[in-house]
């Protein structure tokens, strides 16, 4: 029993804040690197320890299945030798190897090898001196190390998160790591917060907030807790996106009537209308490249996803299938569009290659919402809904590793993911 | 004077919802944001209501007419289809009456809230509701109300009236209101 009570003291210690998220992953991908991630030599103490938090960012990607290992004596660390037969016969592919230790500073040196086992060679290894307080950032470190050298693509777990929480009548901007951990109110308010959006260099947040009682854009910076005014135009303000240079964003307005495209300055300054529409224009998002706003727009008779030049132009139609198509979010890559779909009566994410016109349903649920790429295009967050609740869900881009985000109390909804760290 | 709202309220719904008043309970009308008067946190009035209207005329087309359930200007809100935005002839009456009230009363204000139900995206119903929204606009702009006295504005999905999921709630929850000083 006493064992059983320290067990769940130890699994409390790794999540520190009751409130934040929960990730449950749904499904797997076919085919996952099997990787041996050895407890690190020293880390003992530390609570999380570095290679536990290694291994959960692995294993939630979908792309790697951390092997059960039984308890190795001595300890291996990135300075042993390694037996690639004894680790060839724990049906390894890849293995990693470390240790950590406190420096007379009182600092932490930590210091990690990565091995492919199948070819019996070392790939890399990387040694960090750092603070107590950055040793789960580290681990993020050495997990986008081990994902990209394996998988040839940059790994997103050192990046962040911010989604919107309902709980009761008060809504709360989020900012949180990848994996859940650090969550860090923006704002919190009594009147609904919505559309979160990265600026490109991830220090800034734009999003819509109904505190003065109608929707109005502000900039925040992530560190500091001062809101700045975007847009506060008669009616309503809303959708910011930013270019990918982050010099201006492109806003939703009804100051002129109905909602329509404009572009602004994250100061405020330099308004310029970019659509002119009889109908609803709303929703824009740039391509990775600068030279397209994809948005919504209902000129046509019935929501449907367009294209026009960010420096103003014609639109083009760019979805035909069905007669609700909202949300667009290019991909990292530019060469695919996520939407949410409605799918007989359900609302569905959806995927759409630009190239060959071919769209994928992503889901199987109901209420989709406010699709968002993970940074190296790998992952899209999403908000859905599920036994009444709000939650976040992260689908893989082939659809077919779901995770999903809970909140013990509370609604989750409005997700973004944030940049590269840089 | 939360007291006063959900009599209002009762009579708007029974108006303009028909059979829904039934399935809606009268708390959630604080959802529209009524709010009790600055001066008055908590007081119960008598169930005539009042909106701070201050040197304005009260005469027929006063501010007491605005809460008299017997009045047409106590009735509030369009209702929509889902994804539509059109205002329909029912309701013309209503927005005819407003008019009038703004026209007689220069020197008030109105803010039309619109709202859509909680399905699909959260930014397209802000669009939406804001289209609701300046629909009724325009008609009152047609019957008279000046441009400088009334703002159209979006709530989207974000202050649902009923909280309920299905069609019953979500078309209450379709939906602009008009709202006067005080009101919001």
């Amino acid at each position: 029993m006493r064992r059983l009570l320290a067990a769940l003291l130890l699994s409390l210690a790794a999540w520190p804040a009751l409130a934040q998220l929960s990730i449950e992953i749904t499904g797997a991908g076919a085919q996952r690197i099997p990787i041996a991630i050895a407890p690190f030599a020293g880390e003992a103490a530390l609570r999380p320890g570095v290679s536990s938090i290694v291994r959960a960012d692995l294993e939630r990607s979908g792309l790697f299945r951390a092997l059960e290992l039984p308890p190795l004596v001595p300890q291996p660390s990135e300075a042993s030798s390694v037996n690639y037969a004894e680790w060839k016969s724990r049906l390894a592919d890849a293995l990693v190897l470390g240790s950590v230790a406190v420096r007379a500073d009182g600092r932490f040196e930590v210091r990690f090898r990565l091995y492919d086992v199948v070819k019996q060679s070392p790939i890399g290894g990387v040694a960090y001196t750092v603070s107590r307080e950055q040793l789960r950032s580290t681990a993020h470190r050495i997990a986008d190390y081990v994902y990209e050298k394996l998988t040839g693509e940059k790994g997103v777990f050192s990046t962040r998160i911010a989604y919107v929480v309902k709980r009761g009548a008060r809504f709360e901007l989020q900012v949180a790591d990848a994996d859940g951990a650090n969550e860090q109110a923006m704002l919190v308010s009594n009147e609904p917060i919505l559309s979160p959006a990265w600026a490109p260099n991830g220090k800034r947040i734009a999003y819509v907030s109904f505190q003065n009682k109608k929707p109005i854009v502000y900039v925040q910076d992530i560190e500091v807790a001062k809101q700045n005014v975007v847009a506060n135009f008669k009616g309503s303000n809303s959708a910011p996106a930013w270019a990918p240079d982050g010099s201006r964003l492109a806003v939703v307005l009804s100051r002129d009537g109905n909602s329509q495209l404009y572009l602004i300055n994250p100061d405020g300054s330099n308004l310029r209308r970019l659509t002119n529409s009889a109908g609803i224009d709303t929703e824009p998002n740039f391509s990775p490249d600068g030279q397209w706003i994809y948005f919504t727009s209902d000129r046509g008779g019935s929501p449907q996803i367009y294209r026009m030049p960010a420096s103003g132009g014609e639109a083009q139609r760019v979805t035909f299938e069905g007669s609700y198509n909202v949300s667009p979010r290019i991909s990292p890559d530019g060469r695919s569009l996520a939407f949410i779909m409605r799918n007989g009566g359900k609302f569905q994410a959806a995927l759409l290659d630009l190239n060959t016109r071919q769209v994928q349903v992503l889901t199987d649920s109901e209420l989709d919402e406010s699709p968002s790429f993970a940074p190296n295009g790998r992952q899209i967050l999403l908000a859905t809904v599920i036994g009444g609740r709000g939650v976040l869900s992260a689908v893989s881009s082939d659809g077919r590793v779901k995770q999903r985000l809970t909140l013990s109390a509370g609604d989750v909804r409005e997700p973004a993911w944030g940049p590269l760290a840089h | 004077m939360r007291i006063v709202w959900a009599v209002l309220a009762a009579s708007i719904l029974a108006a303009c919802a028909g059979t829904q008043t039934d399935s809606q309970p009268p708390a959630a009308v604080e959802d529209r944001g009524a709010k009790p008067a600055a001066g008055a946190p908590g007081v119960q009035t008598a169930p005539i209501g009042s909106v701070d209207l201050t040197g304005r005329p009260a005469a027929a087309t006063g501010a007491a007419a605005l809460k008299d359930p017997n009045n047409i200007l106590s009735k509030r809100s369009v209702f929509y289809e889902f994804d539509k935005y059109d205002v329909k002839d029912e309701y013309q009456p209503m927005v005819d009456a407003h008019a009038k009230y703004l026209r007689a009363n220069a020197g008030t204000r109105m803010l039309i809230q619109g709202n859509t139900d909680e399905r699909g995206s959260r930014e397209y119903n802000i669009a939406l509701g804001q289209r609701r929204a300046e629909s009724v606009k325009r008609m009152l702009l047609l019957l008279g109300g000046r441009e400088d006295q009334i703002e159209a504005v979006s709530l989207g999905e974000e202050k649902p009236r009923a909280t309920g999921t299905g069609e019953e709630a979500w078309a209450q929850n379709r939906r602009s209101d008009m709202l006067y000083p005080g009101e919001y």
